[in-house]
């Protein structure tokens, strides 16, 4: 039985007015919300258990690493890793995709090669293969996508072809909501050798990710936006790609041995973590996904799409609103613009009700670009989310229609 | 705690939907691009100063929210048929109108129309649009090469 009443519960920041408004925070694309069990987490490793970890032999630092360890091993069966050695931790998606480019994509990509990424592609995943471009002189491919925002299949599989060496394509689009089919993309890419990249900052809170049964060789995301801490997120790749790429960052914890002459390079997945991590932030990355595995993915996901479908049906009853991003298969995003009202003016017309959208580009220059608009206003829902602040933000619409009328 | 009204005054939301001084110049001898990259607002103003140092025309084209084109619409009516050489002045009284202290007035006798961007303080977020267009045409003015931005 979903209680929403107990869901609100768990996340004592809904429980505030803004202006003299109830807070209606709807967006969750940019981060969400934590839960009072990941805040007590990560509070209770720096008031009882912060230790430097992989390092002491004292208590302190055992129980720091047994706790860190558990959020690995918890994180690599949710996203059904096949080893926890796969499981990387990273400050995010952005520091993981950045890592694969320049450690991956240094080792792999030379001149005439070329990377395939898609046109809803936030900018995380366009910028660093610019740059690995820009070094190796090999070409960035762009798959289209159509009106509804949705990415076009056979241009897709058209610039798919033995040059390809790497495919980058995010499984849910943070500006559109769109889902992209990326087992078929997997499959796809993999019959002409290239090794793909799934983006999952936006679609790991949603939706359940199995990376084996995908068969994808890097699957990155963001812990912020999945009730856990900023500053920790993760890549999982195959053990056998991982262990034959170079370090990305040199340090303390990626070693084994040190001397001047030589350094012998630590196993996997510590050969990636130089310096000390985010110990707190994996802890409590940890307790997020025994959060969202308490509630399930069913509940998540049934409860999403009605409140999708409930915003949905009001933008097309309402006078003015254009929706960008339409795709058939989507999630948690409805992004749009208004006539007459710049979607910054309406961001902040609708934060004075007590409303939290996002307003601009989304980090998506290249969608905004697609649909010839300068931004959207987008609100993008969460478990905790319900009807009525999907009618507080209609209501705030409506003012912001009088304000400029 | 201020109103929204207090923000998007009639007039800005005039001046927003009916910008003076909008388009490109026929003539002119300055200009400059403004750019604000956290919300994609861009901006290009046209000067045309005579030879005694007036600004005989100024216009801009741009996109941006209400409150950027409405303060680079009430820029071009307050530089016009004024010496090149105040220009300075009034762009440190405008910086200082949207920056300073909630509790200060703005001096409607230095500023007159402009005065009504006063309500942008209360929303830090929105002070680089009314700002940007003042440092695009500062950049107009010294010919700087460089595209604005509101740093």
């Amino acid at each position: 039985m979903f209680d929403i009443e107990k869901i609100r519960g768990d996340f004592p920041i809904l429980n505030q007015e803004v202006y003299g408004k109830p807070l209606a925070y709807l967006d969750n694309a940019a981060t969400t919300q934590k839960p009072q069990c990941v805040i007590d987490a990560v509070n209770h490793y720096y008031a009882c258990d912060n230790a430097n970890v992989h390092r002491g032999v004292h208590a302190l630092s055992e129980r720091a690493t047994a706790d860190f360890e558990a959020a690995r091993q918890r994180i690599a069966s949710f996203f059904n890793a096949r080893d926890q050695r796969e499981v990387i931790f990273t400050r995010g998606a952005t520091e993981s995709i950045n890592l694969i480019a320049a450690s991956w994509g240094g080792a792999n990509i030379t001149a005439g090669d070329e990377i395939l990424i898609t046109h809803m592609e936030h900018h995380s995943n366009i910028v660093p293969w610019q740059m690995l471009c820009k070094r190796t002189g090999a070409t960035l491919k762009v798959a289209p996508i159509n009106e509804r925002g949705e990415l076009v299949m056979d241009e897709f599989e058209s610039l798919l072809s033995e040059r390809t060496k790497l495919v980058g394509v995010v499984h849910m689009s943070n500006a559109l909501g769109t889902i992209n089919p990326v087992e078929s993309i997997i499959q796809k890419a993999h019959a002409v050798g290239a090794k793909v990249l799934v983006d999952g900052a936006q679609a790991a809170a949603h939706l359940a990710v199995d990376v084996q049964q995908l068969d994808c060789d890097f699957y990155v995301t963001s812990a912020h936006k999945m009730y856990g801490p900023t500053g920790i997120g993760i890549l999982i790749g195959k053990a056998s790609i991982l262990e034959s790429m170079p370090p990305y960052q040199g340090g303390g914890d990626m070693i084994l041995t040190v001397t001047f002459e030589k350094t012998e390079y630590n196993d996997i997945p510590y050969k990636f973590e130089a310096g000390t991590p985010h110990i707190a932030g994996a802890i409590g990355f940890g307790k997020a996904i025994e959060y969202i595995e308490s509630i399930g993915f069913d509940a998540i996901g049934k409860r999403e799409k009605e409140l999708l479908a409930y915003a949905t049906a009001k933008a097309e009853a309402f006078d003015g609103v254009r929706q960008i991003g339409t795709a058939a298969h989507k999630a948690c995003v409805l992004s749009f613009v208004l006539d007459q009202v710049h979607p910054h003016d309406l961001g902040t017309i609708v934060d004075r009700e007590g409303v939290a959208i996002r307003a601009g580009h989304h980090c998506a220059m290249p969608v905004m670009q697609f649909f010839k608009v300068p931004a959207t206003a987008r609100a993008s829902f969460s478990v905790y989310n319900t009807e009525a602040e999907v009618d507080a933000l209609f209501v705030a619409l409506e003012k912001a229609q009088a304000i400029f009328a | 705690m201020f109103d929204l009204r207090d923000l998007y005054l009639q007039v800005i939301v005039d001046h927003n939907k009916a910008p003076r001084n909008f388009g490109k110049l026929a003539h002119y001898n300055h200009e400059a691009d403004g750019y604000n990259p956290l919300c994609g607002d861009k901006l290009h103003v046209y000067l045309d100063v005579n030879d005694e140092g007036i600004i005989e025309d100024v216009s801009f084209e741009g996109e941006g929210c209400a409150i950027s084109v409405a303060s680079a619409s009430l820029m071009t009516e307050a530089v016009k048929n004024t010496p090149l050489s105040g220009f300075q002045e009034k762009f440190e009284q405008f910086q200082h109108m949207v920056t300073s202290d909630l509790a200060e007035a703005p001096d409607e006798e230095a500023l007159g129309k402009l005065a009504v961007l006063a309500g942008v303080r209360e929303f830090p977020s929105r002070i680089k649009c009314a700002s940007l267009c003042w440092h695009t045409l500062k950049s107009a003015v010294t010919d700087s090469q460089e595209v604005a931005k509101t740093e």
